[in-house]
């Protein structure tokens, strides 16, 4: 359903300013989404004031610094530093993002840090991404094939392998699938451009036997359908991948099935 | 979604903020604003149907007056405001649809494609709309 406010629980107070040491240069101000499900009590926005010289270039460097320097209490997560992992995903500057790879000088003045939008908090800045893992699971994404296991690998010519590249590289950060609208609203029938674009990259799979019984799986008003090209997904992914035409690319085959 | 067996249960979790911190797209507007016009055509589609009502009210002789009446609203500067709007809506949601035509065939998906298609979509809607109603009051089928 379309709530375009949040419920009254979920509304974002103001919170604690944490100054800078007098005298600190190169003052940053981080705008940060606190929620403490201990206290139970409203979320709300805490400023941290950082020295952006104090700590490494990206905006997980900054959060790092926050939690070890100023603020312990601040719950984020990061595994791999390195935009590979996925933990890291967040809503920095109005926009879904990984913290590890976006540079806190491509912003100017406050950055606002939220968590992945349309989600439920667990803490801070950590979503339960349950619903999202599930959507996954639902599109079976794994080989499944109609013949008896070669002794080797499963060949492929190049053309074919070709067909999967801005596909495979997706590393289910969630980024594109909670910049949705048509996903914040439905995202209990609509898979969302995360789980399509895994859901694709199967049915483009030349190695893949069940590309019929995958497009009758998502011909729904709602598991597929929901995606009206407002192509936020592709406008955020921290890879450069294009959810929005994978889905497209579904939508083509539906008739011919 | 199973707990662990000693898990609290029913922990509070709020809705994390999404409309309130979003930056917007051009693609996202656009997509909003498609939506926006294709209500608004529903409602001047309402319109077109009360302008023959009257038509043919006052040609079948049922109600003579029928024609000046509805001009009474139709051809005041309100009733123009209005047409304007719904034509700039009519036209924006021509744009619109092109673009998803294009989209639908599985092309211009590239962000920089996308971003153009939404741009000129809103310029070219906009632009149409201006010479619609240039040529209608140069051709004085609209007297201001």
């Amino acid at each position: 359903m379309v709530e375009l406010t949040l419920p009254k629980r979920s509304q974002i107070k103001t919170g604690k300013r944490y100054k800078a040491p007098s005298g600190a240069k190169n003052v940053r101000v981080y705008k940060i989404y606190r929620f403490d499900p201990e206290t139970g009590e409203n979320p709300r926005w805490d400023k941290y004031e950082v020295d952006s010289k104090a700590h490494g270039p990206m905006l997980l460097d900054s959060l790092i610094y926050i939690k070890n320097n100023v603020d312990s209490t601040l719950s984020f997560r990061r595994s791999c530093r390195e935009g590979i992992c996925g933990s890291c995903a967040m809503n920095i500057g109005g926009r879904n993002t990984l913290a590890c790879t976006k540079g806190h000088d491509e912003f100017s003045g406050e950055i606002t840090i939220a968590p992945l939008p349309h989600m439920p908090v667990v803490k801070d800045l950590v979503p339960d991404l349950s619903g999202f893992y599930a959507q996954y699971a639902s599109v079976e994404p794994y080989l499944q094939s109609t013949t008896p296991d070669p002794e080797k690998e499963r060949l492929q010519t190049p053309a074919s392998r070709d067909k999967l590249d801005g596909l495979y590289e997706c590393i289910l950060c969630a980024c594109c699938s909670t910049s949705c609208p048509s996903y914040w609203w439905n995202q209990d029938k609509y898979l969302g451009p995360a789980a399509l674009l895994q859901a694709y990259r199967w049915i483009a799979d030349s190695r893949d036997d069940k590309t019929k019984q995958r497009l009758e799986s998502l011909e729904d008003p709602f598991k597929l359908y929901r995606c009206h090209t407002i192509m936020n997904c592709a406008q955020v992914c921290p890879k450069g991948l294009n959810p929005a035409k994978a889905i497209a690319e579904i939508k083509k085959m539906m008739p011919a099935k | 979604m199973t707990q662990p067996p000693n898990a609290p249960k029913a922990v509070y979790r709020p809705l994390s903020p999404h409309l309130q911190v979003w930056r917007f797209h051009i693609t996202m507007l656009t997509s909003i604003l498609h939506r926006a016009t294709g209500l608004a055509l529903v409602v001047g589609a309402v319109l077109v149907a009360a302008w023959l009502v009257a038509i043919g009210l006052t040609a079948s002789g049922c109600f003579p007056q029928a024609y000046t009446v509805f001009l009474s609203f139709a051809a005041s500067p309100f009733g123009l405001f209005i047409w304007f709007g719904l034509s700039l809506a009519g036209f924006i949601h021509l744009t619109g649809g092109i673009r998803h035509l294009i989209w639908d065939m599985g092309l211009g998906f590239e962000l920089k494609s996308a971003n153009a298609l939404s741009w000129w979509g809103l310029i070219l809607g906009i632009a149409l709309t201006v010479g619609f109603w240039a040529v209608l009051l140069a051709t004085g089928k609209v007297v201001l």
